[in-house]
């Protein structure tokens, strides 16, 4: 399995007036709603840097997203953008993809959003290994609507609607696009801003349903309940929990409250794409 | 038969569910997301079949939503797109029929109504989604549904739903039932009476142009595909003409209204009805659909009665058309208005008559089609009522 091990260069440090990435960014739509210490900041941003490092105009991909905060990124890049409803960001983006099969798109959207309401697409996208690539930010709870639990809080973690502690057992994501058919699959934190960035790269260049799992600080809901401090104070945790650990079983990446966090691409596989064999085995032989 | 495989003319045998397949092809309908669901699953079977036979893509989804989620973003990405359900598909579709209504998406959501509420009656025939189709996601909006008679009908009405949505810019409903769905007639499919609206291309280019900037009707001016160059934003937000999300009362006001005044301020351009015998007539049928079949033989048992009687047939049952019906009511005696629910459209004729006639309705739950002694009956009470 051809897993990239190596760490990237550190990019030079940039003192600029506008952001680097402007071109990506509808700036006549900031300030972002997103709280201080959030890691969506971090994520879009990876997204608009791996873009660039693939040398993809802002007509070669488009964006989809579901509801909630993660939900929001849709509305801040200038790329083709579409705002859709909770949990359908997927089949969404199934349609944009069978319309225009030699763009790039993107679903960008949260944890519950992908996994609750949505994970019945989820699952069935990637059986299809339909041509997307899923990037979700997982930030263990629904902080939009205020810090409920959801379907990856660790159990006996806190949330509006756990004030005795989650007792539900959470997804392990990486592990369920792994068995449903995912042909790239990696989680990464937002402190890990340039391996992130390099797995969006390769999730974005694979053809077929790829997946990478952000992990991100909710300082305001998730981390407030459970005593996690301030955003920075997340990235410290991570800093100090997490192990890279390429190549391993996604059934051994399950994240435990305050185990460690196994990081990594996992998945690198080859599946034909569903529009691949639609296009062989169906179109080539009726269209004659 | 005079068919190639790729466009299908000439006379067929085929049913309504089979014929509103051929009407979105040839409409230029490329790509159908479904799932299988009784009484529609011939439509998803014909679509499996022929799609591939002209370059378009049918996708079988994991349910009703997700079918309907990927209709929208195949529109958006250019393509003229299709489900097709019944009532608990319906149901589950009227979420994203919401997303379609407030991102303005041409698409075709076809409907061939069972019997309900829930699974109900899931092989036999019910017209009880009327209201649903008329206020069925939440919020206020403008709605487009035709109601098909016949097979031949089936055909030509799909056809012209594609049109109707790349006009109006929104998903328009064709609301057919099992009995027209599953009836066998000729169907002739004649090229040249095909009428196809293409889809608008944005009137400016992407530097000034405006997503939702309406036109004189009300409509949007224009509609890029993903990757035209536009760098649209889509949302389901309350939005301005920019198509950014704006959460103030006054955007929620502008846009609201005009997505329901883009369909009545057009209604008489939209609104096709089917009068027959209305000269001198003391009593009217307003129906639709298969009920509109037995209505016919109806209205001929009456006449051999001596009866006057006429009828109107909602081709289009919304908008509805509630100033035909008004200056109907100015000068007959009364209208009935059988259809297989307990009384749904019905109430539409009674706010349009305004006191001004007599309004009986011809319930039936479902299961079966009225006998057409029924609405006989029903026309022998509103002469009597009147005398």
């Amino acid at each position: 399995m051809p897993l990239r091990t190596k760490t990237p260069p550190a990019p030079e440090i940039l003192h600029a007036q506008v952001h680097p990435m402007e071109r990506f960014l509808r700036v006549d739509r900031l300030p972002h709603i997103w709280c201080s210490g959030c890691g969506l900041g971090t994520a879009l941003s990876c997204f608009t840097y791996a873009l660039d490092e693939m040398g993809l105009g802002e007509q070669d991909v488009g964006i989809v997203s579901g509801i909630g905060c993660t939900g929001r990124i849709a509305g801040y890049v200038n790329l083709d953008s579409y705002h859709t409803t909770h949990g359908r960001a997927i089949p969404f983006a199934t349609g944009l993809k069978i319309a225009q099969p030699k763009k790039k798109v993107v679903v960008f959207s949260g944890d519950g959003d992908l996994f609750a309401i949505g994970g019945n697409h989820f699952i069935h996208a990637a059986r299809r290994n339909m041509d997307l690539t899923v990037l979700c930010v997982n930030n263990f709870n629904y902080g939009m609507t205020g810090g409920q639990f959801g379907p990856t809080t660790p159990l006996t973690a806190r949330g509006t609607t756990a004030p005795y502690g989650n007792y539900e057992n959470p997804f392990n994501l990486p592990y369920l696009a792994a068995s449903s058919g995912a042909v790239y699959v990696a989680r990464w934190t937002t402190l890990d801003a340039r391996r992130l960035k390099e797995a969006m790269v390769e999730a974005i260049a694979k053809p077929g349903f790829t997946f990478v799992e952000i992990l991100s600080p909710c300082p305001t809901n998730y981390g407030r309940r459970n005593s996690l401090g301030e955003g920075l104070d997340e990235l410290r945790y991570y800093e100090r929990k997490s192990v890279i650990r390429h190549g391993a079983d996604p059934k051994d990446a399950d994240l435990t409250l305050g185990s460690e966090i196994v990081v990594g691409t996992f998945v690198e596989r080859e599946r034909p794409t569903f529009l691949e064999v639609y296009e062989e085995k169906i179109l080539k032989q009726q269209a004659q | 038969m005079g068919s190639d495989r790729r466009r299908l003319t000439g006379a067929h045998f085929m049913n309504g569910d089979e014929a509103c397949a051929e009407g979105a092809i040839a409409a230029g309908c490329r790509l159908f997301a479904g799932y299988p669901i009784t009484p529609q699953s011939e439509i998803a079977e014909r679509m499996s079949q022929r799609l591939p036979q002209v370059g378009g893509v049918f996708i079988q989804m994991e349910d009703e939503i997700s079918s309907i989620a990927t209709v929208l973003g195949g529109a958006w990405g250019g393509m003229k797109a299709m489900t097709a359900t019944s009532g608990p598909g319906f149901s589950l579709m009227m979420e994203n029929l919401g997303l379609g209504m407030m991102t303005e998406t041409p698409c075709v959501l076809v409907n061939i109504q069972r019997g309900g509420p829930s699974t109900g009656l899931p092989t036999a025939v019910g017209q009880g989604d009327m209201m649903q189709a008329r206020f069925g996601s939440h919020g206020d909006y403008g709605v487009i549904a035709l109601s098909p008679s016949s097979p031949q009908e089936a055909f030509e009405l799909t056809a012209r739903a594609f049109n109707l949505s790349e006009t109006y810019r929104l998903p328009v409903l064709v609301m057919s039932d099992e009995v027209v769905g599953h009836m066998y007639e000729r169907v002739t499919i004649d090229p040249e009476k095909i009428e196809i609206v293409e889809r608008r291309p944005p009137n400016a280019p992407p530097e000034t142009f405006r997503l939702y900037e309406p036109g004189p009707d009300l409509v949007p001016q224009g509609m890029p595909a993903f990757g035209d160059g536009y760098h649209v934003h889509v949302t389901g937000l309350t939005h301005d003409e920019r198509g950014y999300p704006m959460l103030d009362p006054e955007t929620q006001a502008k846009l609201v209204t005009r997505l329901k005044e883009k369909i009545t301020r057009n209604a008489d351009d939209i609104i096709a009805l089917d009068e027959r015998e209305l000269d001198d007539a003391e009593v009217v049928i307003i129906t639709y659909g298969i009920s509109a079949r037995t209505s016919l033989g109806a209205m001929q048992m009456a006449r051999e009665k001596g009866l006057r009687v006429g009828m109107l047939r909602l081709v289009t049952v919304w908008p509805f058309p509630e100033k035909r019906i008004a200056a109907l009511a100015d000068r007959v005696a009364g209208f009935v208005v059988p259809e297989v629910n307990l009384g749904q459209v019905v109430l539409e004729v009674e706010r349009s008559v305004r006191g001004k006639a007599v309004v009986r309705g011809v319930p039936h739950a479902g299961g079966d089609i009225h006998r057409p002694e029924q609405i006989v009956a029903a026309i022998e009470e509103v002469l009597n009522h009147a005398a």
